[in-house]
Protein backbone atom coordinates (compact mmCIF):
# COMPACT_ATOMS: atom_id res chain seq x y z
CA UNK A 1 0.00 0.00 0.00
CA UNK A 2 1.64 3.21 -1.02
CA UNK A 3 2.32 6.39 1.47
CA UNK A 4 -0.66 8.66 0.18
CA UNK A 5 -2.94 5.67 1.15
CA UNK A 6 -1.87 4.79 4.57
CA UNK A 7 -0.63 8.46 5.65
CA UNK A 8 -2.59 10.80 3.97
CA UNK A 9 -2.33 14.68 4.73
CA UNK A 10 -4.82 15.73 3.26
CA UNK A 11 -7.83 14.21 1.47
CA UNK A 12 -10.47 15.36 -0.94
CA UNK A 13 -13.39 13.51 -0.95
CA UNK A 14 -16.53 13.93 -3.89
CA UNK A 15 -15.03 17.78 -4.96
CA UNK A 16 -17.19 19.23 -7.15
CA UNK A 17 -16.77 23.01 -8.55
CA UNK A 18 -19.12 24.45 -10.57
CA UNK A 19 -19.35 28.04 -12.03
CA UNK A 20 -22.96 28.54 -12.92
CA UNK A 21 -23.43 25.68 -15.87
CA UNK A 22 -19.36 25.14 -16.00
CA UNK A 23 -18.48 22.13 -14.07
CA UNK A 24 -14.97 23.11 -13.53
CA UNK A 25 -13.78 19.82 -11.27
CA UNK A 26 -16.10 17.14 -11.64
CA UNK A 27 -16.72 14.38 -8.02
CA UNK A 28 -12.68 14.39 -7.23
CA UNK A 29 -11.55 12.29 -4.74
CA UNK A 30 -7.49 12.01 -3.84
CA UNK A 31 -5.39 11.59 -0.94
CA UNK A 32 -2.14 13.43 -0.63
CA UNK A 33 0.64 11.54 1.01
CA UNK A 34 2.55 12.98 4.29
CA UNK A 35 6.08 14.18 3.15
CA UNK A 36 5.40 12.91 -0.18
CA UNK A 37 5.72 15.18 -3.74
CA UNK A 38 2.42 15.09 -5.74
CA UNK A 39 1.67 16.77 -8.62
CA UNK A 40 -1.07 16.86 -10.49
CA UNK A 41 -1.25 17.44 -14.19
CA UNK A 42 -3.22 17.08 -16.76
CA UNK A 43 -4.28 19.65 -20.41
CA UNK A 44 -4.66 22.96 -20.18
CA UNK A 45 -8.73 23.72 -18.46
CA UNK A 46 -8.24 20.44 -16.69
CA UNK A 47 -9.23 22.10 -13.14
CA UNK A 48 -6.07 21.67 -11.71
CA UNK A 49 -5.69 25.57 -10.66
CA UNK A 50 -9.31 24.94 -9.73
CA UNK A 51 -8.49 22.47 -7.42
CA UNK A 52 -5.78 24.71 -5.90
CA UNK A 53 -8.33 27.66 -5.64
CA UNK A 54 -10.31 25.31 -3.43
CA UNK A 55 -7.80 23.75 -1.38
CA UNK A 56 -6.16 27.83 -0.18
CA UNK A 57 -10.01 29.17 0.57
CA UNK A 58 -9.19 30.80 -2.72
CA UNK A 59 -12.87 29.25 -3.67
CA UNK A 60 -15.42 27.31 -2.04
CA UNK A 61 -16.43 23.98 -3.64
CA UNK A 62 -20.08 23.51 -4.24
CA UNK A 63 -19.97 20.08 -3.15
CA UNK A 64 -17.31 17.67 -1.27
CA UNK A 65 -15.25 17.20 1.76
CA UNK A 66 -11.32 18.51 2.18
CA UNK A 67 -9.69 17.46 5.43
CA UNK A 68 -6.39 18.51 6.52
CA UNK A 69 -4.75 16.07 9.17
CA UNK A 70 -2.03 18.03 10.85
CA UNK A 71 1.12 16.56 11.58
CA UNK A 72 0.30 17.07 15.16
CA UNK A 73 -3.12 14.75 14.65
CA UNK A 74 -5.86 17.72 14.33
CA UNK A 75 -8.28 17.55 11.80
CA UNK A 76 -9.48 20.72 9.53
CA UNK A 77 -12.07 21.21 7.21
CA UNK A 78 -10.96 23.23 4.93
CA UNK A 79 -14.33 24.23 3.18
CA UNK A 80 -15.76 25.05 6.44
CA UNK A 81 -12.77 27.25 6.91
CA UNK A 82 -12.39 31.18 6.10
CA UNK A 83 -9.18 31.87 3.72
CA UNK A 84 -7.24 33.57 6.82
CA UNK A 85 -7.88 30.59 8.55
CA UNK A 86 -6.41 27.95 6.34
CA UNK A 87 -3.43 29.69 6.38
CA UNK A 88 -3.02 30.45 9.98
CA UNK A 89 -4.46 27.60 10.98
CA UNK A 90 -4.89 24.39 8.87
CA UNK A 91 -1.01 24.98 7.40
CA UNK A 92 -1.26 25.38 3.83
CA UNK A 93 0.47 28.01 1.86
CA UNK A 94 0.09 28.47 -1.73
CA UNK A 95 1.99 30.14 -4.55
CA UNK A 96 0.50 31.37 -7.97
CA UNK A 97 0.68 31.22 -11.18
CA UNK A 98 1.21 34.41 -12.30
CA UNK A 99 3.47 35.22 -9.21
CA UNK A 100 1.34 37.86 -6.55
CA UNK A 101 4.24 39.17 -4.49
CA UNK A 102 3.63 42.48 -2.72
CA UNK A 103 5.69 44.28 -4.96
CA UNK A 104 6.10 47.96 -3.90
CA UNK A 105 6.87 46.05 -0.10
CA UNK A 106 11.17 45.33 0.32
CA UNK A 107 12.24 41.69 -0.29
CA UNK A 108 12.41 41.31 3.36
CA UNK A 109 9.17 42.59 4.20
CA UNK A 110 7.54 40.23 2.21
CA UNK A 111 8.78 37.55 4.13
CA UNK A 112 7.62 39.09 7.41
CA UNK A 113 3.80 40.23 6.32
CA UNK A 114 3.85 35.64 6.24
CA UNK A 115 5.33 35.77 9.58
CA UNK A 116 2.34 37.95 10.55
CA UNK A 117 0.70 35.92 12.86
CA UNK A 118 3.00 34.78 15.16
CA UNK A 119 3.95 38.58 15.39
CA UNK A 120 0.81 39.89 15.90
CA UNK A 121 -0.07 37.22 19.16
CA UNK A 122 3.75 37.96 20.42
CA UNK A 123 2.74 41.89 19.88
CA UNK A 124 -0.51 41.40 21.62
CA UNK A 125 -2.46 42.82 18.37
CA UNK A 126 0.73 45.44 18.33
CA UNK A 127 -0.29 47.37 21.11
CA UNK A 128 2.32 45.97 23.27
CA UNK A 129 4.63 47.12 20.59
CA UNK A 130 4.27 50.30 20.71
CA UNK A 131 5.04 50.22 25.10
CA UNK A 132 8.18 48.40 24.04
CA UNK A 133 7.42 45.29 25.42
CA UNK A 134 10.34 43.28 25.16
CA UNK A 135 8.80 39.70 24.31
CA UNK A 136 7.51 41.89 21.02
CA UNK A 137 10.58 43.26 20.23
CA UNK A 138 12.45 39.20 20.99
CA UNK A 139 9.65 37.92 18.18
CA UNK A 140 10.31 40.59 15.99
CA UNK A 141 14.03 39.82 15.97
CA UNK A 142 13.52 36.16 15.83
CA UNK A 143 11.11 36.84 12.81
CA UNK A 144 13.77 38.92 10.89
CA UNK A 145 16.09 36.03 11.51
CA UNK A 146 13.79 33.46 10.03
CA UNK A 147 13.47 35.69 7.10
CA UNK A 148 17.14 36.56 6.47
CA UNK A 149 17.76 32.40 7.02
CA UNK A 150 15.10 31.92 3.71
CA UNK A 151 16.96 34.44 2.46
CA UNK A 152 20.25 33.50 2.27
CA UNK A 153 18.51 30.21 1.02
CA UNK A 154 16.89 31.47 -2.00
CA UNK A 155 20.17 33.56 -2.32
CA UNK A 156 18.58 36.98 -2.19
CA UNK A 157 20.18 37.97 1.21
CA UNK A 158 21.94 40.97 -0.72
CA UNK A 159 18.44 42.03 -2.17
CA UNK A 160 16.79 42.01 1.37
CA UNK A 161 15.88 45.66 1.06
CA UNK A 162 14.87 46.55 -2.81
CA UNK A 163 11.20 46.26 -3.64
CA UNK A 164 10.00 43.05 -4.62
CA UNK A 165 8.85 43.93 -8.08
CA UNK A 166 12.29 44.60 -8.99
CA UNK A 167 13.94 41.21 -8.67
CA UNK A 168 14.41 39.32 -11.67
CA UNK A 169 11.24 36.74 -12.75
CA UNK A 170 13.65 33.32 -11.46
CA UNK A 171 14.32 35.06 -8.09
CA UNK A 172 10.29 36.16 -7.62
CA UNK A 173 9.24 32.40 -7.99
CA UNK A 174 12.32 31.79 -5.10
CA UNK A 175 11.14 34.41 -3.17
CA UNK A 176 7.37 33.73 -3.31
CA UNK A 177 8.40 30.22 -2.06
CA UNK A 178 10.09 31.48 0.51
CA UNK A 179 7.00 33.52 1.12
CA UNK A 180 5.14 30.45 1.90
CA UNK A 181 7.18 28.89 3.93
CA UNK A 182 7.19 31.22 6.12
CA UNK A 183 3.86 30.56 7.46
CA UNK A 184 5.21 27.52 8.68
CA UNK A 185 3.28 25.48 6.59
CA UNK A 186 2.68 21.78 6.88
CA UNK A 187 1.80 21.23 2.77
CA UNK A 188 3.27 23.61 0.25
CA UNK A 189 1.14 24.21 -3.16
CA UNK A 190 2.85 25.20 -6.08
CA UNK A 191 0.77 26.37 -9.01
CA UNK A 192 3.56 25.77 -11.91
CA UNK A 193 6.71 26.93 -9.89
CA UNK A 194 9.17 26.36 -12.74
CA UNK A 195 6.84 28.50 -15.91
CA UNK A 196 8.70 30.53 -17.58
CA UNK A 197 12.35 29.67 -15.81
CA UNK A 198 15.14 29.23 -17.81
CA UNK A 199 17.09 25.61 -17.30
CA UNK A 200 19.10 27.15 -14.92
CA UNK A 201 16.34 28.72 -12.68
CA UNK A 202 14.55 25.57 -13.40
CA UNK A 203 17.67 23.72 -11.88
CA UNK A 204 17.87 26.19 -8.88
CA UNK A 205 14.19 25.85 -8.22
CA UNK A 206 14.48 22.22 -7.84
CA UNK A 207 17.27 22.51 -5.40
CA UNK A 208 15.10 24.32 -3.52
CA UNK A 209 12.20 22.12 -3.11
CA UNK A 210 14.70 19.36 -2.18
CA UNK A 211 16.25 21.10 0.23
CA UNK A 212 12.54 22.47 1.58
CA UNK A 213 11.57 18.65 1.65
CA UNK A 214 14.56 17.35 3.96
CA UNK A 215 15.26 20.21 5.94
CA UNK A 216 11.26 20.52 7.22
CA UNK A 217 9.39 17.90 5.79
CA UNK A 218 6.71 19.84 4.22
CA UNK A 219 4.27 17.66 1.89
CA UNK A 220 4.62 19.25 -1.23
CA UNK A 221 1.55 19.46 -3.95
CA UNK A 222 2.37 20.79 -7.38
CA UNK A 223 1.27 21.98 -10.50
CA UNK A 224 3.61 20.92 -13.62
CA UNK A 225 3.56 21.17 -17.02
CA UNK A 226 7.59 20.05 -17.46
CA UNK A 227 7.13 16.06 -17.78
CA UNK A 228 10.41 15.36 -17.21
CA UNK A 229 10.45 17.31 -13.89
CA UNK A 230 7.34 15.91 -12.95
CA UNK A 231 8.92 12.55 -13.30
CA UNK A 232 11.92 12.81 -11.87
CA UNK A 233 11.10 14.49 -8.33
CA UNK A 234 7.19 13.65 -7.71
CA UNK A 235 6.57 10.47 -5.75
CA UNK A 236 2.89 10.70 -6.96
CA UNK A 237 1.08 11.51 -9.64
CA UNK A 238 -2.67 12.83 -9.97
CA UNK A 239 -3.88 13.42 -13.78
CA UNK A 240 -7.20 15.44 -14.29
CA UNK A 241 -8.75 15.89 -17.47
CA UNK A 242 -11.84 18.07 -18.03
CA UNK A 243 -12.60 18.55 -14.02
CA UNK A 244 -12.43 14.23 -13.76
CA UNK A 245 -9.30 12.48 -12.62
CA UNK A 246 -8.28 10.34 -15.03
CA UNK A 247 -5.27 8.52 -13.18
CA UNK A 248 -3.61 8.19 -9.68
CA UNK A 249 -0.42 6.38 -9.17
CA UNK A 250 3.19 6.21 -9.02
CA UNK A 251 4.72 8.22 -11.74
CA UNK A 252 5.89 5.00 -13.58
CA UNK A 253 1.95 3.54 -13.21
CA UNK A 254 0.76 6.89 -14.69
CA UNK A 255 2.95 7.13 -17.79
CA UNK A 256 1.58 3.59 -18.90
CA UNK A 257 -1.70 4.86 -18.78
CA UNK A 258 -3.56 4.63 -22.15
CA UNK A 259 -5.63 7.03 -20.07
CA UNK A 260 -3.27 9.71 -19.80
CA UNK A 261 -1.53 9.15 -23.06
CA UNK A 262 -5.23 9.52 -24.84
CA UNK A 263 -5.47 12.62 -22.40
CA UNK A 264 -1.75 14.13 -23.87
CA UNK A 265 -2.15 13.59 -27.64
CA UNK A 266 -5.87 13.79 -28.37
CA UNK A 267 -7.44 10.37 -29.30
CA UNK A 268 -11.14 9.31 -29.67
CA UNK A 269 -12.70 6.93 -27.26
CA UNK A 270 -12.71 3.92 -29.31
CA UNK A 271 -8.68 4.56 -29.86
CA UNK A 272 -7.84 4.15 -26.43
CA UNK A 273 -8.07 0.39 -26.87
CA UNK A 274 -5.29 0.43 -29.40
CA UNK A 275 -3.23 3.09 -27.87
CA UNK A 276 -3.34 0.22 -25.04
CA UNK A 277 -1.99 -2.53 -26.93
CA UNK A 278 0.58 -0.17 -28.01
CA UNK A 279 1.69 0.14 -24.67
CA UNK A 280 1.73 -3.14 -24.04
CA UNK A 281 3.74 -3.97 -27.24
CA UNK A 282 6.39 -1.31 -26.15
CA UNK A 283 6.87 -2.80 -23.16
CA UNK A 284 7.18 -6.30 -23.84
CA UNK A 285 9.99 -4.94 -26.44
CA UNK B 1 7.44 90.51 7.21
CA UNK B 2 6.20 89.71 10.69
CA UNK B 3 2.61 90.11 9.27
CA UNK B 4 3.92 87.16 6.83
CA UNK B 5 5.33 85.26 9.86
CA UNK B 6 2.32 85.86 12.20
CA UNK B 7 0.00 84.10 9.15
CA UNK B 8 2.71 81.52 8.34
CA UNK B 9 2.02 80.07 12.31
CA UNK B 10 -1.37 80.27 11.85
CA UNK B 11 -1.53 78.70 8.94
CA UNK B 12 0.43 75.09 9.68
CA UNK B 13 -1.76 75.16 13.04
CA UNK B 14 -5.08 74.94 10.83
CA UNK B 15 -2.42 73.17 8.21
CA UNK B 16 -1.96 70.61 11.59
CA UNK B 17 -5.45 70.14 12.19
CA UNK B 18 -6.70 69.37 8.54
CA UNK B 19 -3.62 67.16 7.92
CA UNK B 20 -4.88 64.66 11.03
CA UNK B 21 -7.98 64.48 9.44
CA UNK B 22 -6.82 63.52 6.38
CA UNK B 23 -4.83 60.69 6.81
CA UNK B 24 -7.84 59.04 8.11
CA UNK B 25 -9.28 59.73 4.30
CA UNK B 26 -6.39 58.75 2.48
CA UNK B 27 -5.92 55.23 4.55
CA UNK B 28 -9.54 54.29 3.97
CA UNK B 29 -8.58 54.83 0.57
CA UNK B 30 -5.64 53.24 0.39
CA UNK B 31 -7.10 49.71 2.05
CA UNK B 32 -9.89 49.38 0.48
CA UNK B 33 -10.37 52.41 -2.44
CA UNK B 34 -13.41 54.24 -0.77
CA UNK B 35 -13.88 57.53 -0.45
CA UNK B 36 -15.28 58.04 3.34
CA UNK B 37 -17.85 60.57 3.01
CA UNK B 38 -18.31 59.94 7.00
CA UNK B 39 -15.35 60.80 8.27
CA UNK B 40 -15.45 64.57 8.43
CA UNK B 41 -18.33 64.07 10.73
CA UNK B 42 -16.18 61.28 12.88
CA UNK B 43 -14.57 64.29 13.48
CA UNK B 44 -17.11 66.62 14.46
CA UNK B 45 -18.01 63.25 16.68
CA UNK B 46 -14.86 63.78 18.71
CA UNK B 47 -14.89 66.76 18.74
CA UNK B 48 -18.22 66.74 20.44
CA UNK B 49 -16.92 63.59 23.00
CA UNK B 50 -13.82 65.78 23.97
CA UNK B 51 -16.15 68.73 24.93
CA UNK B 52 -18.32 65.95 26.72
CA UNK B 53 -15.10 64.84 28.56
CA UNK B 54 -14.32 68.34 29.56
CA UNK B 55 -17.32 69.27 31.21
CA UNK B 56 -17.62 66.11 32.90
CA UNK B 57 -13.85 66.30 33.92
CA UNK B 58 -14.69 69.96 35.18
CA UNK B 59 -11.94 71.47 33.53
CA UNK B 60 -11.89 74.97 33.42
CA UNK B 61 -9.53 77.93 32.71
CA UNK B 62 -9.18 77.76 36.39
CA UNK B 63 -7.33 74.31 36.96
CA UNK B 64 -3.64 74.56 37.73
CA UNK B 65 -1.40 74.95 34.55
CA UNK B 66 0.35 71.33 35.40
CA UNK B 67 -2.79 69.98 36.25
CA UNK B 68 -4.83 70.80 33.27
CA UNK B 69 -2.10 70.11 31.51
CA UNK B 70 -2.34 66.07 32.64
CA UNK B 71 -6.19 66.42 32.31
CA UNK B 72 -6.28 67.16 28.93
CA UNK B 73 -3.78 64.50 28.30
CA UNK B 74 -6.35 62.21 29.81
CA UNK B 75 -9.44 63.82 27.68
CA UNK B 76 -7.34 63.44 24.29
CA UNK B 77 -6.83 59.84 25.68
CA UNK B 78 -10.47 59.50 25.91
CA UNK B 79 -11.56 61.21 23.34
CA UNK B 80 -9.20 58.83 20.80
CA UNK B 81 -10.56 55.42 22.32
CA UNK B 82 -14.46 56.71 22.61
CA UNK B 83 -14.10 58.06 18.95
CA UNK B 84 -11.80 55.17 17.78
CA UNK B 85 -15.56 52.97 18.92
CA UNK B 86 -17.48 55.15 16.60
CA UNK B 87 -15.62 54.71 13.53
CA UNK B 88 -15.31 51.05 14.16
CA UNK B 89 -18.67 50.63 14.61
CA UNK B 90 -19.62 52.61 11.19
CA UNK B 91 -17.45 50.73 9.20
CA UNK B 92 -18.75 47.72 11.07
CA UNK B 93 -22.54 48.53 10.24
CA UNK B 94 -22.51 50.68 6.73
CA UNK B 95 -19.14 49.68 4.86
CA UNK B 96 -18.16 45.58 5.95
CA UNK B 97 -21.31 44.42 4.44
CA UNK B 98 -21.49 45.91 1.49
CA UNK B 99 -17.52 44.83 0.58
CA UNK B 100 -17.70 42.89 -2.38
CA UNK B 101 -20.89 44.51 -3.79
CA UNK B 102 -20.50 47.28 -6.49
CA UNK B 103 -17.69 50.25 -6.24
CA UNK B 104 -20.68 53.02 -5.36
CA UNK B 105 -22.74 51.35 -2.72
CA UNK B 106 -20.02 51.79 0.17
CA UNK B 107 -19.65 55.07 -1.20
CA UNK B 108 -23.53 55.94 -0.43
CA UNK B 109 -23.74 54.42 2.43
CA UNK B 110 -20.98 56.57 3.31
CA UNK B 111 -22.87 59.97 2.32
CA UNK B 112 -25.82 58.13 4.30
CA UNK B 113 -23.75 57.49 7.03
CA UNK B 114 -22.54 60.98 7.21
CA UNK B 115 -26.26 62.34 7.61
CA UNK B 116 -27.06 59.62 9.89
CA UNK B 117 -24.20 61.38 12.42
CA UNK B 118 -25.33 64.65 11.52
CA UNK B 119 -28.66 64.54 12.48
CA UNK B 120 -28.00 62.25 15.46
CA UNK B 121 -25.74 64.88 17.00
CA UNK B 122 -28.44 67.19 16.04
CA UNK B 123 -31.34 65.76 17.92
CA UNK B 124 -29.48 64.46 20.89
CA UNK B 125 -27.14 67.41 21.60
CA UNK B 126 -29.04 70.52 19.92
CA UNK B 127 -28.44 72.31 17.36
CA UNK B 128 -27.00 75.42 19.03
CA UNK B 129 -23.40 76.33 18.98
CA UNK B 130 -21.77 75.01 22.38
CA UNK B 131 -19.09 76.84 23.37
CA UNK B 132 -15.91 76.24 25.35
CA UNK B 133 -14.22 79.25 27.01
CA UNK B 134 -10.77 79.25 26.12
CA UNK B 135 -8.52 77.15 28.68
CA UNK B 136 -5.30 77.83 27.96
CA UNK B 137 -3.89 81.44 27.17
CA UNK B 138 -1.42 83.37 26.45
CA UNK B 139 1.80 82.53 24.43
CA UNK B 140 5.00 84.02 23.80
CA UNK B 141 6.15 86.31 21.43
CA UNK B 142 8.34 85.35 18.40
CA UNK B 143 9.31 88.65 17.10
CA UNK B 144 8.72 91.68 18.47
CA UNK B 145 9.17 95.34 16.50
CA UNK B 146 8.33 98.67 15.43
CA UNK B 147 6.98 98.95 11.65
CA UNK B 148 6.49 102.54 10.90
CA UNK B 149 6.05 103.82 14.31
CA UNK B 150 3.70 100.75 15.50
CA UNK B 151 4.64 97.73 17.68
CA UNK B 152 4.03 94.81 15.79
CA UNK B 153 4.13 91.72 17.76
CA UNK B 154 4.43 87.97 16.35
CA UNK B 155 2.86 85.63 18.64
CA UNK B 156 3.03 81.82 18.83
CA UNK B 157 0.11 81.20 21.53
CA UNK B 158 0.68 78.31 23.93
CA UNK B 159 -2.50 76.17 22.00
CA UNK B 160 -1.18 76.74 19.03
CA UNK B 161 2.39 75.41 20.18
CA UNK B 162 0.35 72.49 21.79
CA UNK B 163 -1.54 71.71 18.43
CA UNK B 164 1.78 71.90 16.40
CA UNK B 165 3.54 69.72 18.47
CA UNK B 166 0.68 66.85 18.93
CA UNK B 167 0.25 66.54 15.57
CA UNK B 168 4.50 65.94 14.72
CA UNK B 169 4.41 63.56 17.51
CA UNK B 170 1.06 61.87 16.59
CA UNK B 171 2.46 62.06 12.80
CA UNK B 172 5.80 60.66 13.41
CA UNK B 173 4.56 57.63 15.84
CA UNK B 174 2.28 56.60 12.96
CA UNK B 175 4.86 56.70 10.09
CA UNK B 176 6.51 54.20 13.07
CA UNK B 177 3.80 52.18 13.29
CA UNK B 178 3.18 51.66 9.54
CA UNK B 179 6.77 51.57 8.50
CA UNK B 180 7.72 49.43 11.87
CA UNK B 181 5.62 47.31 12.91
CA UNK B 182 3.93 43.90 11.76
CA UNK B 183 0.14 45.30 12.09
CA UNK B 184 1.25 48.24 9.62
CA UNK B 185 3.08 45.74 7.25
CA UNK B 186 0.05 43.70 7.03
CA UNK B 187 -1.79 46.81 6.35
CA UNK B 188 0.30 48.05 3.53
CA UNK B 189 0.24 43.94 2.51
CA UNK B 190 -3.86 44.39 2.14
CA UNK B 191 -3.36 47.30 0.30
CA UNK B 192 -1.80 45.88 -2.73
CA UNK B 193 -3.41 42.52 -2.52
CA UNK B 194 -5.98 41.33 0.13
CA UNK B 195 -6.87 37.71 -1.27
CA UNK B 196 -2.84 36.98 -1.09
CA UNK B 197 -2.45 39.14 2.22
CA UNK B 198 -5.25 36.38 3.39
CA UNK B 199 -3.92 33.42 1.64
CA UNK B 200 -0.89 34.35 3.95
CA UNK B 201 -2.58 34.19 7.11
CA UNK B 202 -3.96 37.87 7.65
CA UNK B 203 -7.45 38.58 8.83
CA UNK B 204 -8.49 41.22 6.32
CA UNK B 205 -11.61 42.05 7.83
CA UNK B 206 -9.41 42.89 11.16
CA UNK B 207 -7.12 44.65 9.66
CA UNK B 208 -9.72 47.30 7.79
CA UNK B 209 -11.29 47.42 10.76
CA UNK B 210 -8.11 48.57 12.70
CA UNK B 211 -7.45 51.09 9.68
CA UNK B 212 -11.13 52.81 10.37
CA UNK B 213 -10.04 52.80 14.29
CA UNK B 214 -6.73 54.64 13.77
CA UNK B 215 -8.33 57.12 11.44
CA UNK B 216 -10.76 57.99 14.08
CA UNK B 217 -8.66 58.21 16.58
CA UNK B 218 -6.81 60.79 14.54
CA UNK B 219 -9.69 62.66 13.64
CA UNK B 220 -10.67 62.17 17.43
CA UNK B 221 -7.21 64.12 18.23
CA UNK B 222 -8.29 66.81 15.27
CA UNK B 223 -11.43 67.28 17.03
CA UNK B 224 -10.39 68.09 20.05
CA UNK B 225 -7.48 70.48 18.37
CA UNK B 226 -10.24 72.12 16.76
CA UNK B 227 -12.61 72.55 19.83
CA UNK B 228 -9.99 73.79 22.39
CA UNK B 229 -8.44 76.38 19.08
CA UNK B 230 -11.95 78.02 17.93
CA UNK B 231 -13.83 77.28 21.45
CA UNK B 232 -16.78 76.60 19.87
CA UNK B 233 -18.28 73.37 17.65
CA UNK B 234 -21.58 72.25 16.48
CA UNK B 235 -22.91 69.35 14.72
CA UNK B 236 -22.34 70.78 11.43
CA UNK B 237 -18.73 71.43 11.45
CA UNK B 238 -17.64 68.07 10.20
CA UNK B 239 -18.87 68.75 6.60
CA UNK B 240 -16.48 72.12 5.72
CA UNK B 241 -13.33 70.15 7.68
CA UNK B 242 -14.05 66.95 6.05
CA UNK B 243 -14.26 68.13 2.73
CA UNK B 244 -10.79 70.22 3.46
CA UNK B 245 -9.37 67.29 4.33
CA UNK B 246 -10.35 65.20 1.38
CA UNK B 247 -8.80 68.30 -0.78
CA UNK B 248 -5.96 67.87 1.61
CA UNK B 249 -5.77 64.58 1.10
CA UNK B 250 -6.48 64.75 -3.26
CA UNK B 251 -4.08 67.15 -3.35
CA UNK B 252 -1.05 65.23 -1.74
CA UNK B 253 -1.83 61.94 -3.72
CA UNK B 254 -4.84 60.27 -2.14
CA UNK B 255 -3.16 56.91 -0.82
CA UNK B 256 0.18 58.23 0.49
CA UNK B 257 0.81 59.23 4.11
CA UNK B 258 3.29 61.94 3.83
CA UNK B 259 1.01 63.36 0.68
CA UNK B 260 -1.61 63.77 3.49
CA UNK B 261 0.06 65.47 5.90
CA UNK B 262 1.68 67.37 3.10
CA UNK B 263 -1.98 68.78 1.60
CA UNK B 264 -3.27 69.40 4.80
CA UNK B 265 -0.55 71.95 5.46
CA UNK B 266 -0.56 73.74 2.12
CA UNK B 267 -4.25 73.75 2.59
CA UNK B 268 -4.10 75.36 5.78
CA UNK B 269 -1.37 77.72 4.42
CA UNK B 270 -3.41 78.72 1.21
CA UNK B 271 -6.78 79.45 3.18
CA UNK B 272 -4.82 81.29 5.60
CA UNK B 273 -2.42 83.60 3.44
CA UNK B 274 -5.64 84.21 1.46
CA UNK B 275 -7.57 85.48 4.32
CA UNK B 276 -4.79 87.45 5.39
CA UNK B 277 -3.78 89.22 2.31
CA UNK B 278 -6.99 88.93 0.08
CA UNK B 279 -10.15 88.71 1.76
CA UNK B 280 -10.86 85.80 3.89
CA UNK B 281 -14.74 85.26 2.55
CA UNK B 282 -12.87 83.68 -1.02
CA UNK B 283 -10.65 82.04 1.17
CA UNK B 284 -12.48 78.15 0.47
CA UNK B 285 -12.37 79.39 -3.72
CA UNK B 286 -8.77 79.78 -3.03
CA UNK B 287 -8.29 76.28 -1.94
CA UNK B 288 -9.95 74.36 -4.22
CA UNK B 289 -8.90 76.80 -7.21
CA UNK B 290 -5.15 75.46 -6.39
CA UNK B 291 -6.59 71.85 -6.20
CA UNK B 292 -8.07 71.99 -9.68
CA UNK B 293 -5.09 73.73 -10.75
CA UNK B 294 -2.46 71.07 -9.58
CA UNK B 295 -4.53 68.62 -11.04
CA UNK B 296 -4.75 69.33 -13.70
CA UNK B 297 -0.84 69.43 -14.74
CA UNK B 298 -0.54 66.41 -11.80
CA UNK B 299 -3.57 64.18 -11.87
CA UNK B 300 -2.37 62.06 -9.08
CA UNK B 301 -1.59 64.80 -6.88
CA UNK B 302 1.67 65.81 -5.09
CA UNK B 303 3.26 63.03 -3.78
CA UNK B 304 1.03 60.08 -5.35
CA UNK B 305 1.78 57.23 -7.38
CA UNK B 306 0.36 57.35 -10.71
CA UNK B 307 -1.84 54.22 -10.76
CA UNK B 308 -0.64 51.16 -12.51
CA UNK B 309 -2.82 49.14 -14.60
CA UNK B 310 -3.25 45.62 -12.70
CA UNK B 311 -2.44 42.75 -15.51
Amino acid sequence: MSNWQKNPILTIEHMTMRFGGLVAVNDLSFDVGRKDITALIGPNGAGKTTVFNCITGFYKPTEGRLSMNRNSGQEYLLERMPDFEIAQKAGIARTFQNIRLFGGMTVLENLMVAQHNTLMDASLFTFGGIFGISSFKNAEKQAIENAKSWLERIDLIDRADDPAADLPYGAQRRLEIARAMCTEPEILCLDEPAAGLNPNESNQLNQLLHKIREEFGTSILLIEHDMSVVMEISDHVIVLDYGEKISDGTPDFVKNDPHVIAAYLGVEDEEIEAVEEEVKKEKSS
Amino acid sequence: MEYFLQQLINGVTLGSIYGLIAIGYTMVYGIIGMINFAHGDIFMVGSFIALMTIILLGITALTPAFILLAALLLVLVLTMVFTAVWGWTVERIAYRPLRGSFRLAPLITAIGMSIALQNFVQTSQGATNKPLQPLISGGIKVIEGIVSDRVFVVQLSYMQMIIIVTTLVLMAAFTALISKTSLGRSQRACEQDQKMAALLGVDVDRTISLTFVMGAALAAVAGLMFLLYYGVIDFYIGFLAGVKAFTAAVLGGIGSLPGAMLGGLLIGLIETFWSGYFSSEYKDVAAFSILVIVLIFMPSGLLGKPEVEKV
